[in-house]
């Protein structure tokens, strides 16, 4: 295969994948088998594409660029950045792992199930990949339009209100990014985002900035968090957090800070605060959340405003920690989340008080858990760490209060993690931990266990990522010259 | 006393005579065809009929490049006239197949010989209003403008009361044709005027005489816009001139609806900016903001009336309304770009009206009662294409990127932008999201209800004998063209653009 056409392949496979399964009419086993496959054929190509890309050199790789229609300046550019590569690896490993989930579980409607979540795969492969503005909104729309129907039908009990709020949150930022994309677009004459040039307008800075914090999502626009967390399924809970909200966070360092030097400037105080308080107020969400999914969802705000305040710090240590932050905490929400289905369907609840003591005679799902929470409250040695580690020095250049603040809500981060280890598989038994409760499924623990070796991997060498996502010697200049 | 007739092109109005000539035929049958075979010939009659329309004006729009008027300047030979007269037919033939299942009538009518015995009078409706309609987009004077609009309205009145023994459709057909009228009438006072203070009927004529004798911003043409404006308004059913669309559409036939939601905006849209753009260029400003203003109410009122609707084809009224003024936007920016919008805009919004209303033909044939939210429940899983098609055509409306609606948007909101009207992209924005809510309202009935929701009871609580539902081959047909269409349109972009380019290539822009 040419290297140039992989990028294609990737956004475009699972698409082809979602459209043959909804034609065939197979059984529900060769449908999810189908699926799986073509995930898995995805990560090999993301593989592939990894292997290929020249990590030392400069610009834009493997870009294909296709004329969409002329009159306005709009083609279809699609290509990849370093960091682009690790947040397309992630979208590809955790799909194909949620997707395997949602085979494992054996999810009713599964032609329909599992279209859906190849449609997801591919729209969110296109939105880190995609180099020009409206195939980049085109993708980000698109990702609603799966997330939607996946959570209003497989859903848990409150899904209806769950999806209203999550749809008209995410629209309400991204109609408003669209009419800053109209107007960035004709005011340049063209809507790539290679060729365009930067903007100095602090309305369109907002536009675009709106869609990306409610993705992201950021202080006080988190509204439609806890309820599509809580009742999606579990697997598409771990899409959301681990991979969809990186979306929004991409956005911020693709375009809104790429695009917009003075803007961002202008409102960094604000944009750090906005993520300071994110960070703070969902891990005290967190501390005080009853259920597994309500801590897992609220640490997810969190992480999120940790990555922000990294990116808006304007640092190379702060660029660097954010994109490995972004991919560390991918994994590590991913696995959460699916442990947290996994806990559910073996106890029909994630109230605290109603779990407990899982860990007699379940190692399997104790050393997991236990692995994953430790990496996510930052033990010194984990990705995690090293991830946070880099944010907070990054920040701490911008202004040292910034810091104090991001490593107080790391105490905090350890505070809510213990808690909910010890609430899971410590303490009494709960009332809905049966002894026929029992561990972790050998097709369970191969889905978990590749997402903690990648952590581990990256724990081992955090440099893998943080010294592999943008070229030259430093990020933050190469932010400023917009990649180019 | 020599009469002097003049030059007929013939050809020019060939889709015109094709569905005339056609429409007389199917008339014919009705008379003469006998009883066991009239209904496939006067299917085959309006298929036909649109099939040469559709060829015809592809080759007029080969043929057009040069736009000029023909039969003494009452009617315009150019690639607009002809990408409109395509679209129409192409409506058109969609309908006839959709037609031949779902006649006026079935389902309720027990009497089944009643019922055929207006199918062929019914076809001959159709295709005199899409003959109507064809005249109507190339007109190029008051005149023919004011024929062709009631040539095709009294042949949409007489369709949409068809369904004569079912109140719903007898109110619809009086309701349309007295607010109809009233909007002709309208029309033909502002026609008047504006013959009156220029005295030209023709487009050209009219610019030339406000030109040379500085008649911009007179009081008869600016009265005379007014009233027209608002003639044409009912047509499109833009707010405030819609009171009628939703009552209409929910009682007319379904068939006749989705001919109507579709057919008539493509004619009364591309007239209406041919009209203003070629006849009234000086009182540009003042259009377009009479235009904007249209749009912006249009857009308030259809979205936002639509929210509190349980009946379906009341909400895809209110949502016709709404893309009123989506379309408005673009035209109202009375530049290239906002008839490029227009025309493209045009063509996945068509394919998703009309896909959407065959959807719920369907499904009331199934129930035979009127398919409202809650009776759609379970509708995505037991028929999954339609269900599939509808949810396509749903998040289309939408604006979401999963066909050319998403485009048409973006295009208009553009036209907006570059014609300084920020203010008008953020009403579509906002129109965009109170949308959301019911059209995924929609999905989320077909798809979403808990199951105990599920047990609808078909025929209104009436068990009905016969299990699986009708196989409705040729609706599965044109609902699947109309899917093509409009998801189709999001990658042809360039492509439909480049038509809708030189289409509005031949306006005076």
């Amino acid at each position: 295969v040419n290297a140039t056409s992989l990028t294609s392949i990737l956004i475009w496979l699972p698409i082809a994948g979602a459209l043959l399964i909804w034609l065939l009419p197979l059984s529900r086993y060769a449908t999810g088998s189908l699926a799986l496959l073509f995930s898995l054929a995805e990560v090999g190509f993301w593989i592939e594409q990894a292997a290929r890309f020249d990590f030392s050199g400069s610009s834009l790789q493997m870009e294909e660029r296709a004329k969409w229609f002329g009159d306005l300046g709009v083609s279809y550019h699609v290509g990849v950045y370093g960091f682009s590569l690790w947040l397309v690896g992630l979208t590809v490993v955790a799909l194909a792992v949620c997707t395997g989930y949602g085979f494992w579980v054996g999810r009713d409607r599964s032609r329909a199930y599992f279209g859906l979540m190849l449609l997801l795969t591919g729209a969110t492969v296109g939105v880190f990949e995609a180099q020009d503005l409206l195939v980049f909104y085109a993708f980000f729309e698109a990702m609603l339009i799966p997330l939607y129907v996946l959570i209003g039908v497989w859903g848990g009990a409150r899904r209806m209100e769950a999806t209203i709020k999550f749809v008209i949150y995410t629209m309400a930022g991204s109609l408003l990014m669209l009419a800053a994309i109209v107007a960035y677009g004709l005011q340049a004459g063209t809507f790539d985002l290679v060729d365009g040039p930067t903007s100095a307008s602090r309305w369109l800075f907002l536009g675009f900035m709106l869609a990306f914090v409610i993705k992201a999502p950021l202080f006080p626009f988190h509204g439609w968090l806890p309820d599509a967390y809580r009742e999606a399924p579990p697997e598409v809970s771990a899409v959301l957090s681990g991979v969809i909200a990186k979306a929004g966070l991409y956005g911020m360092l693709r375009i809104a800070i790429a695009k917009f030097p003075d803007p961002t400037s202008y409102y960094r105080t604000t944009v750090l605060t906005l993520a300071a308080a994110a960070l703070v107020y969902g891990s005290l969400l967190a501390f005080r959340s009853a259920d597994f999914r309500g801590v897992v969802a609220y640490s997810s705000l969190a992480q999120s405003g940790l990555i922000a305040l990294g990116l808006f710090a304007g640092t190379d240590l702060g660029f660097d920690g954010a994109v490995l932050q972004m991919v560390a905490h991918g994994l590590t929400s991913t696995s959460l989340f699916l442990i947290a289905g996994a806990v559910e369907r073996r106890t029909t609840t994630g109230e605290f008080r109603l779990l407990g003591g899982m860990a007699r005679g379940r190692p399997a799902l104790a050393t997991l858990l236990m692995t994953v929470g430790v990496i996510s409250l930052a033990v010194p040695g984990s990705a995690s760490f090293a991830g946070e580690f880099l944010i907070l020095a990054g920040v701490f250049q911008r202004a040292w209060w910034w810091s104090a603040i991001g490593a107080g809500a790391i105490v905090l981060a350890a505070m809510y993690m213990l808690r909910l280890i010890s609430a899971v598989l410590h303490e009494a038994r709960g009332s809905t931990v049966a002894d026929e409760a029992l561990d972790l499924r050998p097709g369970e623990l191969a889905l978990v266990v590749p997402l903690v070796a990648g952590l581990l991997f990256l724990s081992a060498w955090p440099a893998g990522i943080s010294h592999h996502s943008f070229f030259g010697q430093s990020p933050a200049a190469t932010v400023q010259s917009q990649f180019k | 006393v020599s009469l002097h007739t003049p030059h007929v092109d013939w050809f020019g109005l060939g889709p015109v005579f094709a569905l005339v000539g056609t429409s007389f035929f199917a008339l014919l049958c009705a008379v003469l065809v006998p009883h066991a075979l009239r209904r496939m010939a006067a299917f085959g009659i309006s298929v036909a009929g649109f099939t040469t329309g559709i060829v015809l004006a592809v080759w007029l729009y080969v043929d057009s490049a040069n736009g000029h008027t023909i039969v003494s300047g009452a009617f315009y030979r150019d690639r607009w006239t002809a990408l409109g007269q395509l679209i129409l037919c192409a409506v058109g033939l969609a309908t006839t197949l959709i037609a031949i299942e779902h006649v006026p009538g079935s389902g309720r009518d027990a009497d089944r010989t009643r019922r055929d015995d207006h199918i062929a009078e019914f076809f001959a409706l159709l295709l005199a209003s899409g003959a109507g309609m064809t005249f109507f987009v190339g007109a190029a004077n008051l005149m023919v403008l004011f024929l062709s609009l009631e040539w095709f309205s009294i042949a949409l009145y007489v369709m949409c009361a068809i369904d004569y023994d079912l109140e719903g459709s007898l109110e619809a057909g009086l309701k349309y044709l007295i607010v109809g009228s009233f909007g002709a009438a309208a029309l033909l006072f502002g026609s008047a005027l504006v013959y009156g203070a220029t005295g030209k009927i023709s487009f050209h004529g009219i610019a030339a005489a406000v030109a040379s004798q500085g008649l911009t911003g007179d009081t008869f043409v600016v009265v005379g816009i007014a009233l027209i404006v608002a003639g044409l308004g009912f047509k499109m059913s833009a707010a405030p001139f819609h009171m009628w669309t939703p009552d209409v559409y929910e009682g007319a036939p379904t068939t006749v609806t989705a001919w109507m939601s579709s057919a008539t905006k493509v004619a009364a849209l591309l007239l209406t900016f041919r009209l203003m753009t070629t006849a009234f260029p000086h009182d540009g400003r003042l259009w377009g903001w009479a235009f904007a203003i249209v749009a912006t109410a249009s857009l308030a009122i259809g979205n936002l009336a639509a929210l509190v609707q349980r009946n379906v084809k009341r909400i895809l009224a209110y949502s016709s309304i709404s893309h009123a003024g989506f379309m408005l936007i673009g035209l109202s920016a009375g530049s290239a770009l906002g008839g490029r919008a227009l025309m493209y805009y045009l063509v996945p919004y068509s394919a998703m009206a009309f896909g959407s209303f065959a959807v719920v033909a369907a499904r009331e044939r199934e129930l035979g009662v009127p398919v409202t939210l809650e009776n759609l429940a379970g509708f995505g899983w037991e028929r999954p294409f339609l269900g599939v098609a509808m949810w396509f055509f749903m998040f289309g409306f939408a604006g979401l990127p999963l066909g050319g609606g998403f485009v048409g948007k973006f295009y208009v909101f553009a036209a907006a932008y570059r014609h300084g009207w920020v203010w008008l992209v953020i009403v579509g924005v906002l129109a965009t999201l109170v949308s959301l809510y019911y059209y995924l309202g929609i999905v989320r009935a077909m798809y979403m209800r808990p199951a105990e929701e599920l047990q609808v009871q078909p025929g209104g609580g009436v068990a009905v004998t016969g299990g699986a539902p009708a196989r409705e081959t040729l609706l599965h047909l044109a609902v699947g063209a109309a899917l093509v269409v409009s998801f189709g349109s999001l990658f042809a972009v360039q492509p439909l653009i480049d038509l809708a380019r030189h289409a509005a290539g031949a306006l005076p822009l």
